[in-house]
């Protein structure tokens, strides 16, 4: 297995008025391809900071983050707005669809900002619709979709320019439990065929589904170990496609 | 190159959703626009309009005709330097038309005021004129019935003179002119001739309210103190008027006796220096309405940019997500652009249309010919696309500058 994300002594400070926040203190991680891990930890202990900086969203302080190879830390943001486009999914626990766009021009965002010409982006979209199973939805509005099918929308922008990383925040914040399974249901399938999953939640049910478990607290990791215990979905093939 | 297509193309569709979201509020904001793109073309064709109405009453100068005289017109001269120039008297005149070859006639030209009286009708101040025979031919006037004075009236200085129209109204209301006997000051002169109307120059002085008798006769009895004359050269052509100047200047500075380094000591005027004078006032005037009528643009541009500053700010999630996804800050800057720049345009064409159609309405009204040319709608247009630009900037650049982080957070 190679390596796909590797956080070397990771710092990251903020200045808040007189005072510096240590969110990350020299932090260690690596994660290998087709990975399934969550992330957990509670409010405060740096969890949303390393996701963003996973997330390309952020540069840390000091340290060193390779993804795939390429050292990230030191982009300025037009080089990250670029690694985010290409190399990662992002899933959001408030969807953040865009609500007067269609599924399908949604699905094609990332392909926009890419600079894929239409024809190619409509055809990427309705594959990645496809996959979520929601063909038969595609030229809804998200008002007009359920949260568990919006959070689908979603998952398949994410997955649209196949990214090297999918990273899922509360995926399930929003959801009933009953939906919440299918969509995790959703990232075991994905999972199965060959994508890396990084799930950042506080929630014991939702990050029992992946391979391994990353606690952090006080800006460092905690326990890292492998989930034993782990649960499996078992979808009905009537909701997926 | 497709990488800024398809990030335009996204712009457009974006900017399109947002306004048609938000119908109330792009139409108030387009209407700050087209307020201001209205008043601006009104201003313009006001502007033209007084362009043109000036353009017609100078033609009545003649552009072909050279004047030469003591003062040069227009302004920024030193007027000690001049006053104390020699004056152009008749032998001048004289010497111009024995020797100019590219003149069609030249006639000198005084004049003074005096009350002319016909039994007990008098017009008071009337301008009289002393010229001679050719003075139909240089100056263009034409008369209307009887005759001008005839070279050997005019040049043995024959107690004869034509009248202006206004005159001959006022003094002979009912009756035929010709062949009286009018008192122009103290002396008597018989009507042979009355000019036909020429209006007014600049709608100040009226051409018409005016008595030509022969310069001869004038000079006896109307001339006080100095004696100054102007000179009216008429060019025989209008492509000549520049060669004819020459040669006009030429002749005089010989007969003045001025050496080669000595500058001239008389005006050659001409329309040209008239028009060069108005067109400097013209620009200024042009300048300050344009400025004032352009605050009405500025105060809707500044709409725009309060409109756009509450689109950025509602719409701040939307932009975390899109620079999430791999939006550069230059998308997002383009995006907010594009949609400043449509409310403005969507405003300067209705603008133009609202303007150009009031336009016409004037013109019918007040009778000056109104041109829209391609070259102002052109202009407006622009210049509501560059307000939708500058205005639309800031907000634009304050939405490019957003965190991804932060802004997804947003509420």
């Amino acid at each position: 297995m190679s390596t796909m994300i590797k956080l070397d002594s990771i710092s990251k400070t903020y200045h808040m008025g007189e005072e510096d926040v240590h969110a990350l203190q020299g932090l260690h991680l690596e994660l290998q391809r087709n990975q399934y891990v969550a992330i957990m930890g509670p409010s405060g202990s740096g969890k949303s900071t390393l996701m963003n900086i996973i997330g390309c969203l952020d540069t840390p302080t000091s340290g060193l983050y390779e993804l795939n190879g390429i050292n990230v830390s030191e982009m300025n943001d037009n080089q990250l707005a670029k690694i985010r486009n290409k190399e990662i999914g992002f899933v959001f626990q408030t969807f953040n669809l865009l609500a007067r766009s269609d599924v399908l021009h949604n699905v094609e965002l990332p392909l926009i900002y890419g600079g894929v010409a239409s024809a190619e982006r409509k055809r990427l979209a309705r594959e990645s619709i496809e996959r979520v199973g929601l063909t038969d939805r595609a030229h809804h509005k998200p008002n007009e979709l359920s949260g568990g099918q919006r959070q689908r929308v979603a998952i398949a922008r994410a997955l649209v320019t196949h990214p090297s990383i999918l990273l899922a925040d509360e995926p399930t914040g929003n959801l009933d439990s009953k939906t919440g399974e299918e969509i995790m249901g959703l990232f075991d399938i994905l999972h199965r065929e060959g994508n890396t999953i990084i799930l950042v939640t506080h929630e014991e049910d939702i990050a029992a589904h992946a391979h391994r478990i990353v606690r952090i607290r006080d800006g460092k990791v905690e326990r890292d170990e492998p989930n034993k215990k782990r649960k499996v979905v078992t979808i009905p093939s009537t909701v997926m496609a | 190159m497709r990488y800024y297509f398809s990030e335009f193309k996204e712009g457009m569709l974006i900017a399109f959703q947002a306004i048609r979201a938000n119908k109330m509020r792009s139409v108030l904001t387009t209407l700050g626009i087209v307020i201001g793109i209205v008043s601006v073309t009104l201003m313009g064709t006001a502007i033209e309009g007084l362009d043109r109405a000036f353009n017609k009453s100078i033609a009545a100068i003649g552009a072909d005709v050279l004047y030469v005289q003591k003062w040069p017109w227009g302004g920024g001269h030193d007027w000690w330097t001049i006053r104390n120039r020699k004056d152009i008297r008749i032998q001048h005149a004289k010497v111009i038309e024995r020797q100019a070859t590219l003149a069609k006639s030249v006639s000198p030209v005084t004049a003074t005021r005096r009350n002319v009286k016909y039994e007990r009708k008098v017009v008071e101040s009337v301008v009289i004129m002393g010229t001679d025979a050719d003075f139909t031919e240089t100056s263009g006037a034409t008369i209307a019935f009887g005759r001008f004075l005839t070279p050997a009236e005019a040049d043995g200085g024959r107690p004869v003179c034509a009248l202006g129209s206004e005159v001959a109204v006022n003094l002979f209301p009912n009756e035929n002119p010709i062949g009286k006997v009018v008192k122009v000051g103290n002396y008597a002169y018989r009507v042979v001739g009355v000019f036909d109307k020429q209006g007014s120059f600049l709608g100040m002085e009226s051409l018409d309210n005016r008595v030509y008798v022969p310069i001869n006769r004038f000079f006896k009895e109307f001339m006080s103190g100095r004696g100054g004359i102007s000179v009216f050269v008429k060019a025989a052509s209008l492509q000549q008027v520049d060669d004819a100047k020459e040669e006009v200047r030429g002749i005089l500075r010989k007969a003045r006796g001025l050496k080669p380094k000595q500058q001239d000591d008389f005006a050659i005027n001409q329309q040209e220096i008239i028009i060069q004078t108005f067109n400097t006032i013209g620009v200024v005037i042009a300048g300050v309405g344009l400025f004032i009528t352009g605050l009405s643009l500025f105060v809707g541009g500044i709409g725009i940019m309060n409109i756009m500053l509450v689109s950025v700010s509602e719409r701040t999630k939307e932009i975390g997500l899109r620079k999430a996804i791999g939006a550069t800050s230059r998308a997002v800057l383009l995006q907010f652009l594009i949609e400043a720049v449509i409310v403005s345009v969507v405003g300067g064409v209705i603008g133009i249309l609202i303007g150009a159609g009031s336009s016409l309405l004037l013109s019918k009204i007040s009778g000056w010919a109104v041109y829209i040319s391609p070259f102002s709608v052109a202009l407006a247009f622009g210049f509501s696309a560059g307000v939708g630009i500058v205005f639309g900037f800031w907000p634009a650049k304050k939405a490019s500058l957003l965190s991804p982080i932060e802004a997804l957070r947003y509420e």
